[in-house]
């Protein structure tokens, strides 16, 4: 295993590669088809280099715990706005989340629905291509529009155009008080449409889910609204009367049981521990029960308003064939070997955006050393 | 600011070029007579004019795509256009391109409000898309000042903010996907209704990549539900930093407010003589704009002012009705036009970390006097996005150069501080030759890079964005 300390050995551990390497951060989200090579870890690259929380901003290099970062922005009443899931619980790994491979996959939470992705709250980045040229974009302001929007490009690249080497982030404050409306029996469709009705208030939810298979049993629905004590209470309450006709069961206001419920939705909680594939698909929320109606899973977590399908699959089995005059697209996150190398993880692309994939790649990384196969 | 010579090959085809164009296109849509050419000589940023070849006026992706499988064809570099509207001059033609408009693609293809999203033909203006959806109370949210004229394919080309985007960010974080025609004629179609990439995020990159990697002429773009209400306060300073100190102070605060708008004093004088809407005069003043119900405004809105009475402002104003709040507003959107009543002006759009505010603030004030030019700043403060206006008169020779070399020393220095050069405007030609103030080559390398993938015979919108010698090889490759 290499293990860079600085942004300069890293730039000369990838110039001088004679053979594919496995880009790694802390290892805790193995997706992809998989990749054979020397493992290129960033553990090594730590640190927050730079935090004013009067702009909202802050610079991390790319193998800082998660946690460090969290716990530097909560010190100061601030929060990274997109609630990154951990998946250690669903895929079985061990280690420490960096922010660098948080990055890399692009990863948010239930409250990307209103804050955005990953990607929304990333403002810049440095990272090394697949020449060992370091090379920045974007920069450390939230709002730059000079040059190409390459910092999105690496959003959810997994390593295989760049290896990133420092992040930065708009961030938000913290808020103080969650509340979450519960319902219970809803059914896929009334469900979706419940959480559409709220989506479309003007009560600002940043979480909407499903749970067809509910932790009492019957399926639960659950829509989170957060901000100031008040606002919390009265937004939660116009929010209840607007949804009477979906029978609310009650509001959840105590903080831990709010904390554990979204971290059961971010986390996909319920597939922890069980057998069978994981496929993550998203879609129009609308399209979401027709989707679930048309495949075998064993359990299914709806996040995003129904827009994020979390589906438990029979191994093997080919989610993709229930797309069929759906728009969207499937990852298959959790799958054997030869089932994510015969199934491709990720979704087919149409001839002329794989063209676009493909000549992106062979630009960023000529030789072919960054994570190779792992995205087509 | 130079441009390319145009190449004497593709004048000498002119013919050819408009009689293929006219087999693909009505009549009417293809515009070759140099009176009217004239009409596409140049976008807001007039100090650079030159009529294109011929100018397009399709009114489909079916008919974008061939006009540019002919210019493909034939070797005709195209300049895309939305409304003309930039102020960067990203639509400026040279003499041997086709200049194509997207003002006939105009319409609204689908509204859904169940999974909210509104899809539009890309020449449809901003204000128009929130006017399709405002009866069900729905809005799009990024709000360029000129949003009232701008088109949406100019929005995304730019990666358009504006006022509210503190809260609800600029075009790229309300674009959920696109139709768009490569330049050799492929239609793509790239996102939807569906949220994130698939693959790598194109998307992102097609965002803000000023009409270089393709012309998009349809749009899925994410709809919102207006708040309840909204209520601007209004807050004067005797000094300059103390109004910067202020925003920071706001902003560590935990409340989001949706804008926090400055304005300095030649604007705020200029602005209540052209518009008259009763601001003090002081030497800055903020607006500052809370959103949600009664109560939940009030709450807000008393923690700001909590805050702004430590900073012994002159004047706190708090809108207690509608025309207030319409007051309040009406000196700040006026304030481009009450600027250009006292004389010929350039708007920059540098952006700055918001704790640079008072050092950037005094340093553009030693240049003012350097140059002898005023200034007025008026920005969007919570972002840190600058808009120095620098006062000229283009009628006095060696006056709007003096303001070019004033302005690039302001952008120097936005970078300097850790800023950058444009925060939504876009690079276009007017900072174009500065890139490499903020990039290292090999940092604009991968980015032209990009472009070869997207269009390997750089004929879209080429001689933007990148220094021209920088650009050099592959522009001239392509000739």
């Amino acid at each position: 295993m290499i293990e860079p300390t600085c942004e300069q050995d890293l730039g000369e551990a990838i110039s001088g590669a004679s053979g594919p390497l496995r880009v790694r951060g802390g290892g805790t989200r193995p997706i992809g088809a998989p990749v054979m090579g020397e493992v290129l870890s960033t553990a090594a690259l730590t640190g927050v280099s730079l935090y004013e929380p009067g702009a909202l901003t802050l610079v991390a290099r790319a193998g800082t715990p998660l946690a460090e970062v969290e716990a530097t922005l909560a010190a100061e009443g601030q929060r990274l706005p997109f609630e990154p899931m951990d998946h250690r619980a669903l895929l079985g790994t061990e280690g420490t989340p960096t922010i660098g491979g948080v990055v890399a996959a692009n990863v948010s939470g239930p409250r990307r629905i209103q804050s955005g992705a990953c990607r929304d709250s990333l403002i810049g980045v440095r990272f090394v291509d697949g020449n060992g040229t370091i090379l920045k974009n974007g920069g450390r302001v939230m709002k730059n529009v000079t040059g190409y929007d390459l910092v999105k490009l690496m959003a959810g690249n997994r390593g295989t155009l760049g290896v990133l080497s420092e992040v930065s982030f708009k961030v938000l404050p913290r808020t103080d008080v969650a509340h979450t409306l519960l319902m219970q029996g809803l059914s896929d469709a009334e469900a979706i449409r419940a959480l559409s009705s709220a989506l479309g208030t003007p009560f600002e939810v940043t979480g909407a889910a499903h749970l067809p298979r509910g932790p009492e049993g019957p399926p639960m629905t659950l829509i989170r609204i957060e901000g100031f004590e008040a606002s919390v209470a009265y937004r939660a309450a116009r929010l209840a009367q607007a949804l009477d006709e979906f029978g609310i069961v009650r509001i959840e206001a105590d903080p831990e049981t709010n904390a554990a419920l979204w971290k059961t939705i971010r986390d996909v909680m319920p597939f922890a521990g069980s057998d069978g594939d994981v496929w993550r698909v998203s879609v129009k929320p609308s399209d979401g029960p027709r989707l679930v109606s048309g495949v075998s899973a064993t359990d299914i977590v709806y996040d995003w308003g129904g827009g994020l399908i979390w589906a438990l699959m029979p191994a093997g089995t080919d989610l993709r064939a229930a797309m069929e005059g759906i728009p969207g697209h499937a990852t298959l996150v959790r799958g054997s070997d030869a089932d994510r190398t015969r199934l491709s993880v990720f979704h087919p692309e149409p001839a002329p955006i794989a063209a676009i994939s493909h000549g992106l790649r062979t630009r960023f990384d000529p030789r072919g050393v960054l994570n190779p196969g792992m995205m087509g | 600011m130079e441009m390319p010579a145009p190449n004497p090959a593709i004048l000498a085809k002119k013919d050819q070029v408009v009689r293929r164009l006219l087999s693909v296109l009505p009549k009417r849509a293809v515009i070759h007579d140099p009176t009217e050419t004239r009409a596409y000589e140049c976008d807001a940023l007039t100090a650079y004019k030159c009529p294109p070849l011929v100018a397009v006026l399709p009114s489909t992706t079916e008919e974008v795509a061939a006009v540019l499988r002919i210019c493909h064809e034939e070797g005709v570099p195209v300049v895309p256009r939305g409304a003309g509207t930039s102020l960067a001059g990203g639509a400026l033609p040279t003499a041997d391109s086709v200049i194509l408009g997207t003002a006939r693609m105009n319409a609204v293809l689908e509204t859904d409000y169940d999974n909210r999203i509104i899809r539009v033909q890309s020449g449809r203006t901003n204000l128009s898309v929130s006017g399709a959806v405002e009866e069900e109370g729905f809005f799009y949210a990024p709000d360029p000042s000129s949003q009232l004229a701008c088109a949406i394919a100019g929005n995304i080309a730019m990666n358009s903010g504006g006022a509210h985007c503190l809260k609800y960010g600029v075009t790229t974080n309300n674009l959920l996907g696109v139709t768009m025609v490569m330049m050799d004629g492929t239609v793509v179609e790239i996102g939807g209704a569906h949220l994130d990439a698939p693959v790598y995020d194109l998307l992102g990159v097609i965002c803000g990549s000023e009409g270089q990697l393709g012309v998009v002429t349809e749009a899925t773009l994410r709809i919102l539900r207006k708040p309840e209400g909204a209520r601007p306060v209004l807050m004067g300073f005797d000094d300059t930093e103390v109004a910067g100190q202020c925003v920071s102070d706001i902003i560590k605060a935990g409340v989001l407010p949706v804008a926090i708008e400055y304005m300095d004093r030649l604007c705020i004088r200029a602005t209540e003589d052209f518009a008259k809407a009763g601001y003090p005069d002081c030497e800055a003043l903020l607006i500052v704009e809370v959103e949600g119900s009664d109560a939940e405004i009030d709450a807000q809105l008393g923690t700001i002012l909590q805050i702004a009475r430590r900073h012994n402002p002159v004047e706190l104003r708090e809108s207690a009705s509608a025309e207030e709040s319409a007051r309040i507003w009406l000196g700040r959107k006026s304030a481009f036009g009450a600027m250009g009543s006292i004389n010929d002006y350039i708007c920059l759009d540098g952006t700055i970390p918001v704790s640079s505010l008072p050092l950037v603030l005094r340093r553009i004030g030693e240049l003012s006097l350097k140059y002898g030019l005023d200034v007025g700043n008026v920005f969007h403060a919570g972002d840190g996005n600058m808009h120095p206006l620098i006062l000229f008169d283009a009628n006095k020779p060696g006056d709007l150069e003096k303001c070019e070399k004033f302005g690039a020393e302001i952008l120097k220095l936005c970078v300097e501080v850790g800023g950058c050069l444009t925060g939504e405007h876009g690079v276009g030609i007017e900072k174009r030759d500065l890139m490499d103030t903020q990039f290292l080559a090999e940092d604009l390398e991968i980015q032209m890079a990009v472009k070869d993938v997207f269009d390997p015979s750089w004929l879209l919108n080429p001689a933007k964005v990148f220094p021209l010698g920088a650009s050099a090889t592959r522009r001239e490759r392509a000739a």
